[in-house]
């Protein structure tokens, strides 16, 4: 399955609506690189909010994504990770530690703003 | 309780499908929403480690009901290689496969009961407990 990166100005948005599987998971990494490769957006949100588990594997596509779009200059915000996901990802011993979130998809977008204009 | 309880894991896809009937299972069993979160993780876990080490496998569902507590109990069951050094995996961050080697330790902790029955060359099963609080 697709998961549909949108373009909004010098951003991508992603809303992440299905239960990912691992094959899913790999076509967004690859998918979300070569977006920013074509429209030079320099910052990415990623949005959690309808995402009921994350296990380990999902966990490094979604920090390795990150760590890439960073090689590619652009930053990478997650957001709307719900309070069971982090509970969860404690537990398992996934501490995500280099990589920026915020509360919502507003929270997001200011976030990436402060850092890209401010 | 009535219930299809077994899911066979044969390809990546049907990782999603295991976690997918546990969560299920465990809404009927009256879950919380974390711990729903949890179980459906660590059948996550348990069927990947069948799906990259042994290739094919089984994750079976059962209810426990004892007299003071009910339970949701998941057996992750393969004809594999079996594991060497148990000791070695139930360390945190060790992994052979590339990941975050946070599988069975992290199973562990996210789930009640966990044991480990394991035979070099002859298969694993780990059979592992969630309480309903």
């Amino acid at each position: 399955m697709r998961i549909p990166i949108l373009k909004l100005q010098n951003y991508l948005l992603i809303s992440i609506q299905i239960d990912l599987d691992d094959q899913s998971a790999i076509q967004f990494q690859e998918d979300l690189l070569n977006k920013i490769h074509k429209s030079g957006a320099t910052g990415v949100v990623i949005d959690l909010t309808s995402v009921d588990i994350i296990d380990s594997f999902i966990a490094k596509v979604l920090g390795d994504v990150v760590t890439m779009s960073d090689l590619m200059g652009a930053r990478v915000v997650l957001t709307g990770i719900q309070p069971a996901v982090a509970m969860t990802l404690i537990e398992l011993g996934i501490h995500m530690q280099d990589v920026q979130t915020a509360l919502d998809l507003e929270q997001g977008l200011i976030k990436l703003r402060q850092e890209l204009e401010g | 309780m009535d219930f299809k309880s077994c899911v066979n894991i044969r390809q990546e896809w049907d990782i999603v499908g295991a976690r997918q009937l546990g969560r299920e299972k465990a809404k009927e069993l009256g879950f919380g929403t974390v711990d729903q979160a949890r179980i459906a993780t660590a059948i996550s876990e348990l069927a990947r480690n069948i799906y990259l080490y042994a290739g094919t496998g089984k994750v079976r569902f059962e209810i426990v009901d004892q007299l003071d507590k009910k339970g949701l109990k998941i057996i992750a069951i393969d004809e594999g290689p079996g594991i060497r050094d148990v000791s070695q995996v139930m360390q945190d961050g060790y992994s052979t496969s590339g990941g975050l080697g946070a599988g069975l330790p992290g199973v562990k902790r996210l789930m009640d009961f966990f044991e480990i029955r394991t035979e070099w060359g002859e298969g694993t099963e780990i059979e592992t407990i969630k309480w309903v609080r």
